[in-house]
């Protein structure tokens, strides 16, 4: 359609005195998986509920599917789907009465809808379970259910926040390959929110990194990683009379370097093409190396690297705690 | 329309799925009608005990006779009615009310389980949204006052109805009551943070709007600041409907019967129409 499935220009969201979102601009094309990745509190969640038509902006505009999120508030519903952060199906309703409810809050018509339902539950493995009550549902099929219920109206884009927050490790990674085969069988624009750095890294086409209200970075995991992360080669050789220093200091694309007696931290820009060099001159110099590792940044590194904090630093605020821990108890419930 | 009986559907699989809490909502007004209505018995303040009576010359007992059925009409509607079916009949209404004061907490519920949120980025009404849990609310409404009415039959209420066209206008204005109460009670409580809250005006509104209606007395006992508030208080119009149309059989006053189910049909559908436009105006998920 030439016009980006989702723009944000200069959105701000002031609430009292506390700014939570602070002129953030970025655009999701067509298809793309794009994470807004920073820590509780850093505004991910009011950006999407400006998007989803929640709250209002308090200035910028923003828009979706080529629709205003101010003034077309229901053309922006019609082809949105929204998965948010606390799991909102009705536990006293069984997995099939829960997704027709969403089909008659989206108009869709009931032979349609029918037919839709068994796709979605299709989709999310949930055919089996689809009558009996959610209350007797694990969390990992709740969130299942939660994302059938929003793709029931066959959205454009789909909107996640923090999917898999409060899922054990096992359940997030299934989650993930839900998402995957969503986006890939129903052709969606996705906007997830997440403070996993692992997940972002592995499943997003692009990111925005947002800390307190502010992007601080937009692209592709690896040029982040390349731009604001380095790798690090950690190796050690057999014996104490080899002056690593001097071996290792002529060596392109160095950013730093530490040597502790036989063993050496380097900082690099290039891992891979820093390595055959560097062993090349430690043989050369007549080293015998014992060991040698290299590990690639993590988006966790760029984050350090762009705040001067760990996104692990922070804690959520009391609210977020309280819906954390009750979506756990559901989980185990 | 669709997304209106499809948020009352949901409301109603949920009240039909938690018996515990149908049941529980019975107690008080049972306790209201057993301690009330029998306990403080009116009526037994007008009888003449036999054999005072049997004393009495013929003509002064007509006499005494005719005064007692003058003053039972003029409180209670009509000289055969107790006072226990007095009450029955007012605690019938007042389980309407306490049920449509509580519906409105409904909102609160899905505001903190997030689930407001998902009904309100579907695309529609926000009225919608606030119609289906008011026609949720009246038909639950419906059904528990019905109980009510039956507990009270149990306990020996005694029916006198005049015509099964007045019975359909007191099943109207028990309705109408709750679509009442239910719109006012979801206006005043859109945009409450917690149930913490709609507990507090729930209190509020409860008890006030008990005993300013004819539930437990008639109006014509009520000191003279309480008669213009009795009169305003739709729980006051639905009693009557229900008092004209299941006890006083044929003395019941067509005239003020029309009048007060008139008087209910204005009152919900403008606290309906204050529903909705304060649904579409306020309600969001902005706190």
């Amino acid at each position: 359609m030439g016009v980006p499935a989702i723009e944000a220009e200069d959105l701000r969201k002031v609430f009292g005195d506390v700014v939570a979102v602070d002129g953030i601009s970025f655009s999701v094309e067509e298809g793309e998986l794009f994470g807004l990745l920073g820590p509780n509190g850093a505004g991910k969640t009011t950006t999407i509920n400006i998007l989803t038509t929640l709250i209002r902006p308090t200035s910028g505009s923003a828009r979706v599917w080529g629709y205003d999120v101010r003034t077309e508030t229901s053309k922006v519903r019609s082809v949105i789907g929204l998965v948010p952060q606390d799991l909102t199906v009705d536990d006293e309703l069984t997995g099939i009465e829960n997704l027709r409810l969403m089909a008659s809050l989206y108009h869709v018509p009931k032979d349609v809808a029918e037919r839709r339902i068994e796709e979605v539950l299709e989709l999310v493995d949930l055919k089996e379970a689809a009558r009996r009550r959610v209350e007797t549902y694990s969390g990992g099929m709740r969130k299942r259910l939660e994302l059938a219920a929003a793709l029931i109206h066959r959205p454009k884009v789909l909107f996640l926040d923090e999917p898999t927050l409060g899922l054990d490790v096992q359940t997030r990674a299934h989650i993930w390959d839900y998402i995957r085969r969503l986006v890939r069988e129903e052709q969606l624009t996705v906007l997830m929110t997440t403070h996993y750095m692992e997940e972002a890294d592995a499943n997003c086409d692009r990111v925005a990194v947002i800390d307190r209200g502010k992007i601080m970075a937009i692209g592709s995991p690896r040029e982040l990683k390349a731009a604001h992360g380095s790798d690090v080669i950690e190796l050690e050789v057999q014996g104490n009379g080899i002056d690593l220093h001097s071996l290792v200091n002529g060596v392109g694309g160095v950013l730093d370097l530490r040597v502790e007696g036989s063993r050496a931290v380097l900082k690099v820009s290039r891992g891979e093409e820093v390595l055959p060099e560097l062993v090349g001159r430690l043989i050369g110099g007549g080293a015998i190396v014992r060991r040698i590792e290299m590990r690639r940044p993590t988006l966790d590194e760029v984050f350090i690297s762009l705040t001067g904090r760990s996104i692990r630093e922070e804690h959520g605020s009391w609210e977020e705690v309280f819906r954390q821990r009750l979506n756990i108890r559901r989980v185990r419930g | 329309m669709g997304e209106i009986s499809a948020i009352m559907g949901r409301e109603l699989r949920k009240w039909v799925r938690s018996p515990p809490l149908l049941l529980m909502a019975l107690i008080q007004p049972l306790f209201w009608m057993g301690l009330y209505g029998k306990a403080f018995n009116l009526t037994g303040l007008f009888t003449v005990p036999e054999d005072v009576l049997r004393n009495l010359p013929p003509e002064s007992t007509r006499v005494v006779a005719s005064l007692f059925n003058q003053v039972a009409s003029r409180l209670f509607g009509s000289p055969e009615t107790d006072y226990f079916s007095f009450v029955a009949t007012g605690m019938t209404s007042v389980i309407v009310l306490f049920v449509s004061v509580f519906s409105g907490m409904s909102i609160a519920w899905d505001r903190r389980l997030g689930f407001l949120n998902k009904l309100l980025v579907a695309p529609i009404r926000r009225s919608s949204i606030v119609l289906g849990k008011v026609l949720a609310a009246s038909v639950r409404a419906l059904v528990q006052a019905t109980m009510v009415l039956l507990m009270g039959l149990a306990l020996g209420v005694k029916l006198n109805p005049a015509s099964p066209l007045l019975v359909a206008g007191a099943i109207a204005s028990i309705f109408l009551l709750a679509v009442s109460l239910s719109s006012l009670v979801i206006a005043l409580t859109l945009r409450l943070k917690s149930w913490e809250y709609h507990m507090a005006v729930a209190n509020l509104l409860n008890l006030p709007l008990m005993f300013t209606s004819t539930a437990l007395y008639p109006q014509s006992i009520m000191p003279d600041w309480m008669k213009p508030l009795a009169t305003l208080n739709p729980l006051t119009h639905a009693i009557e409907v229900l008092r004209g149309a299941l006890l006083y059989g044929n003395s019941v006053d067509l005239a003020s019967f029309q009048f007060h189910l008139a008087y209910l049909s204005v009152f919900a559908i403008l606290a309906a129409g204050l529903g909705s436009y304060a649904a579409n105006r306020y309600l969001s998920a902005e706190r």
